[in-house]
């Protein structure tokens, strides 16, 4: 009897095609848990990573955890992994919604795409019955008209991810949508699931998810509520993501201008008690996903006839890049440039990020206008929502947009201009301001993303909960612009949060109020297993996050790849609070290696390995 | 009047937590298809609707069913009042089903009535309702809160003329 996991796979075979179902193997769901962790066991062992990432043999997975579907707080995330066509490493996205509850209440822990189906298809899980329908007349349709048209197809309390025009046309940082604006956003998951012609995923499950320990459960689930509901998620229950602008202000890294600056004079403009006090119609508070006691989500109506129009969104993330650097300033046009990308079902980082090195590029006569067709000055708003509408359906200079930022700037022979690690676009936080961020960005497995291992949280929030701190008696808030600290706290996190993706619950959860031994504490009461306490459940990590490594080497890259722009490295800020600050990676790396057990070269030894299991 | 769950909507976020409550309260699984409270969420509306029995003060089900099978139970302290289901007595006609114009009374998958009790006094689901969209208390209160606030806003609107 499974607890907690359902101990089904399916795999869909799109060639043949054909659908079955396999038992989850229990030694290895108590090796790597779930989501991120089941999902890069899986895709390790089946997928040869130097494959192209759009390659037929290639894999797509949906992996969620076994904490997904219980009470556990923000237990309703799933995972989508494979390899990543923008970034050639490893690819595993997190989206909320109501899709992942549904998958485990249909009886699956992890569903597998293989191969690449002849037609267009979808595939409708309803509990045991899987079939695979036409989808000819959805393709070519945006997200929200698909997620509508596929529930009016098959059942009325199903729930759907999907890909929009950006998927695709293979557009490298397209998304997976689902429920009306929640995104698998990064890495380009969605042109994976296009090159598959799979055009969504509807399922609808009808079982309950049972847990281990029932008293155990309640009491733990208990003490997680109570911890949720302090102070600090009162006031993202209220503002959503965008309360961050305030305090990536404060520390002065708000990326402005392609990060040049990392303070924008204008910043008032996009805050988020700005965006609650206009454009958002639930003032006070949002819509939540299910099992979530913050609700982050906003939704949003344009009146202003020139935009007019309503969504999910704007996250903090969509304001930071396209309202500050690309520096327009405007949250109707953040906001409207955000509901094109999810019904185009494309990353809004990436998209943002895109067109802000093009205007760096242009602004500096590396790009000409001939090229663009357009004048592209920062803070060109028109110019912004045509492109991002060019890129999705790779119209003219879209074309080249949507190949992301880093072969955009390489292309001109400016690779400098792009601002990313691992060719994956930073999200809203300028590094020399936080040099947590900086170590994060650098090394973490998919690149310059900040949701893998957020060792800033310790500064940007203070976060003084986790085990990471109390262990090693910190108190309050790191400080940003200290560097020698961070190897150390990066490695914790990053271990940390390897097992917080695995377990099925939103990270929002543990940066906001719960940490190590609140997970650790659902996890062995849902699941039964006995994680080994605190050190096991770090070892777990360590050892999710070194397969992921592996994954990476063998797919190409090398500890070359651990690197930030010339900009970061040796541009100092030029003003605000972090004023004459680069990232001090030079002084972080060798010491963030040694602490690993990698090699000066950034490889895992074999030492490593053998005590991780993984030799 | 004795305390009962009441509904906000205009707070309600759609999180779902309180039929995650429910059935693992009564059911010892998390299945929102066998909550006694349900959520439906409009997207299109921005909206999330609760619907949950209303303990009616004369209510439908009772009076429908043929098997003496719905009574009312008052709490221990006498404090609430809620329309409850005699698993032995109830036959599994549906009558009941019928009869509810709320379908907040459905036959599980034990063969007999379900429908809310307000966990005999002590209901869960308002313990996991962090946005307050769902509240145990007298529907007078809330019904005096709401009536004030009709007042505040046409006090907000009022000019002399």
């Amino acid at each position: 009897m499974w607890y907690g996991w359902t101990g089904n796979v399916l795999r869909v075979d799109l060639e043949k095609p054909q659908v079955t179902v396999e038992s989850l193997n229990p030694r290895v769901a108590e090796k790597y848990l779930g989501g991120r962790g089941l999902g890069i066991k899986y895709l390790y062992d089946e997928v040869d990573p130097t494959l192209d990432a759009l390659d037929p043999r290639s894999k797509l997975l949906f992996a969620t955890g076994p904490l997904t579907g219980t009470g556990a707080p923000g237990g309703s995330r799933y995972m989508v992994l494979s390899k990543s066509p923008l970034t050639g490493a490893i690819a595993h996205s997190s989206a909320g919604g109501a899709l992942a509850m549904s998958l485990k209440q249909a009886g699956y822990d992890l569903v597998i795409f293989e191969g690449k189906s002849r037609r267009p298809v979808y595939l409708y899980i309803d509990d045991d019955e899987v079939m695979l329908r036409d989808a000819d007349h959805l393709w070519g349709r945006d997200s929200i008209e698909t997620e509508e048209a596929v529930i009016a197809e098959t059942h009325p309390d199903a729930k759907v991810a999907c890909i929009g025009p950006a998927g695709e046309n293979k557009v490298l940082f397209a998304c997976i949508m689902s429920d009306m604006g929640r995104a698998a956003g990064r890495s380009g998951v969605g042109a994976v699931m296009g090159s598959k012609n799979l055009k969504a995923l509807a399922v609808h499950g009808t079982k309950g998810v049972k847990v281990a320990d029932n008293a155990a459960f309640m009491k733990a689930m208990q003490a997680a509520y109570q911890k949720v509901l302090s102070d600090g998620t009162e006031h993202f229950h209220q503002i959503g993501t965008p309360a961050v602008l305030e305090l990536t202000k404060s520390l002065g890294v708000l990326p402005t201008r392609n990060f040049k600056y990392g303070t924008n004079p204008e910043w008032e403009k996009l805050s988020g008690d700005r965006l609650a006090t206009t454009l958002s119609t639930r003032k006070k508070m949002g819509l939540a996903c299910p099992a979530c006691p913050v609700g982050c989500g906003r939704v949003t109506k344009i009146t202003n006839p020139k935009y007019a129009s309503s969504g999910v969104g704007p996250e903090y993330e969509t304001i930071g890049i396209i309202g500050s650097s690309c520096y327009t300033n405007d949250l109707e046009v953040v906001s409207k440039a955000g509901f094109i990308c999810n019904e185009m079902g494309m990353d809004t980082i990436c998209a943002g990020a895109a067109i802000a090195c093009a205007m760096e590029m242009y602004e500096d006569g590396h790009l000409p206008m001939r090229d663009v067709g357009m004048p592209l000055n920062f803070g060109n708003a028109e110019a912004v929502l045509q492109l991002i509408e060019d890129m999705a359906l790779r119209r003219g200079f879209g074309n080249l947009l949507a190949d992301g930022s880093f072969r955009l700037a390489s292309r001109y022979g400016h690779p400098e201009y792009f601002m990313g690690a691992k060719k994956l676009d930073f999200a809203s936080y300028d590094p020399r301001g936080l040099q947590g961020m900086g170590l994060g960005y650098a090394t973490n497995s998919r690149g310059g993303c900040h949701i893998r291992g957020e060792v800033h949280d310790l500064s940007l929030y203070a976060v003084d909960h986790w085990r990471v701190s109390i262990d090693r008696g910190i108190k309050g808030a790191t400080d940003p612009l200290r560097w020698d600290d961070k190897p150390e706290l990066a490695v914790a996190v990053q271990d940390w949060f390897s097992v917080l993706d695995s377990c099925g619950m939103c990270n929002f959860m543990f940066f906001l109020a719960m940490n190590e031994d609140d997970c650790r504490a659902l996890v062995e009461a849902g699941t039964g297993m006995d994680m080994g306490g605190h050190k096991g459940l770090m070892l777990m990590g360590e050892r999710i996050f070194n397969l992921e490594r592996l994954f990476n080497f063998k797919a190409g890259l090398t500890g070359r790849d651990d690197t930030l722009p010339r900009r970061m490295l040796e541009e100092p800020m030029p003003e605000g609070p972090a004023k004459g600050m680069v990232v001090h990676l030079k002084e972080m790396l060798p010491e963030y290696y040694r602490l690993r057990g990698w090699s000066a070269d950034g490889v895992p030894s074999k030492a490593k390995l053998e005590q991780l299991g993984l030799s | 009047m004795s305390k009962n769950l009441v509904i906000d909507i205009s707070r309600c976020t759609g999180c779902g937590y309180c039929e995650l409550i429910c059935s693992f309260t009564h059911h010892r699984e998390f299945n929102r298809l066998k909550s006694r409270i349900q959520v439906s969420v409009f997207l299109e509306k921005q909206l999330a609707v609760p619907v949950v029995c209303h303990q009616c003060e004369d209510p439908w089900c009772m009076k429908a069913c043929p098997a003496g099978a719905l009574s009312v139970e008052s709490g221990e302290s006498g404090e609430v009042r809620m329309i409850v289901v005699d698993k032995d007595k109830c036959v599994g006609c549906k009558m009941c089903t019928l009869a509810c114009p709320f379908g907040c009374i459905a036959i599980g998958d034990q063969g007999y009535a379900e429908k809310c009790n307000l966990c005999h006094g002590d209901p869960q689901c308002v313990k996991f309702c962090r946005a307050g969209a769902l509240r145990f208390e007298d529907p007078q209160t809330s019904l005096a809160f709401k009536k004030k606030s009709v007042a505040e806003r046409l006090a907000a609107s009022y000019q002399e003329v």
